[in-house]
């Protein structure tokens, strides 16, 4: 038996995680209409709520142009503030 | 001595001094009672007060009867508009007052559009792909 093998109490992780991006950024957005609900529900959950950051990936200039946007629909009655499965 | 100019703080001449004009765009939601001569005519009556005020219309968007996420003025439907203007800065309030004052209107929206904004709308319109397509679920 060789003597210099390691062995771990717990397997250890071999499959790398994805990283997440700002899909803004990478493609090159730089509106966000406020008038195309069916992109605004990529970023909403089931309940119309807005996700979070650590979950969308985007960075903190267009999460914050994403919530306008999605403001000003539910203002315009174009997405709901409360709901249940919205999609 | 040589001769003093007069600037404005823009840094242009009084004489060729312009007013500077935004670009904006009005979302109105109408009640569905109106029929579609009473629509047309609100249509055209807030277009004409934007050009009787300095302002071009850029674009007009009449989407009609959509139904509403949420019940408003306990109705379900409504007509939606949207009209993209130029207008002087101090336009908008105006406006406002005559859209409140406006029994026909349900909800009304401006929104100050920056050179991107306007960019998107003009792609869009023409009918060209925004780009905004290319973002995949995450």
């Amino acid at each position: 038996m060789a003597k210099n093998e390691i062995k771990y109490l717990t397997a250890i992780k071999t499959d790398k995680r994805v990283k997440k991006f700002c899909r803004f950024k990478k493609y090159g957005i730089r509106y966000i209409d406020y008038k195309d609900v069916e992109f605004l529900k990529k970023f909403l959950n089931e309940q119309g709520k807005l996700l979070p950051r650590r979950l969308s990936g985007n960075s903190l200039k267009f999460q914050r142009k994403v919530s306008d946007a999605v403001k000003k629909a539910r203002q315009m009655a174009l997405l709901p503030y409360v709901t249940d499965l919205l999609k | 001595m040589g001769e003093i100019e007069f600037l404005t703080l823009s840094g242009l001449k009084p004489e060729t001094k312009k007013r500077y004009m935004n670009n904006y765009e009005l979302m109105v939601i109408f009640t569905p009672v109106l029929s579609d001569d009473e629509f047309k005519a609100a249509q055209k009556k807030y277009a004409k007060l934007v050009t009787d005020n300095g302002g071009t219309v850029v674009a007009e968007n009449a989407w009609g009867l959509k139904s509403l996420a949420y019940p408003i003025q306990k109705k379900t439907t409504g007509l939606y508009w949207v009209l993209e203007y130029t207008a002087a800065s101090d336009f908008n309030e105006k406006l406002k007052i005559q859209l409140l004052r406006d029994e026909a209107v349900l909800r009304q929206l401006c929104t100050k559009l920056d050179k991107y904004a306007v960019e998107y709308n003009a792609r869009k319109r023409s009918g060209v792909k925004s780009g905004n397509e290319k973002v995949v679920e995450a």
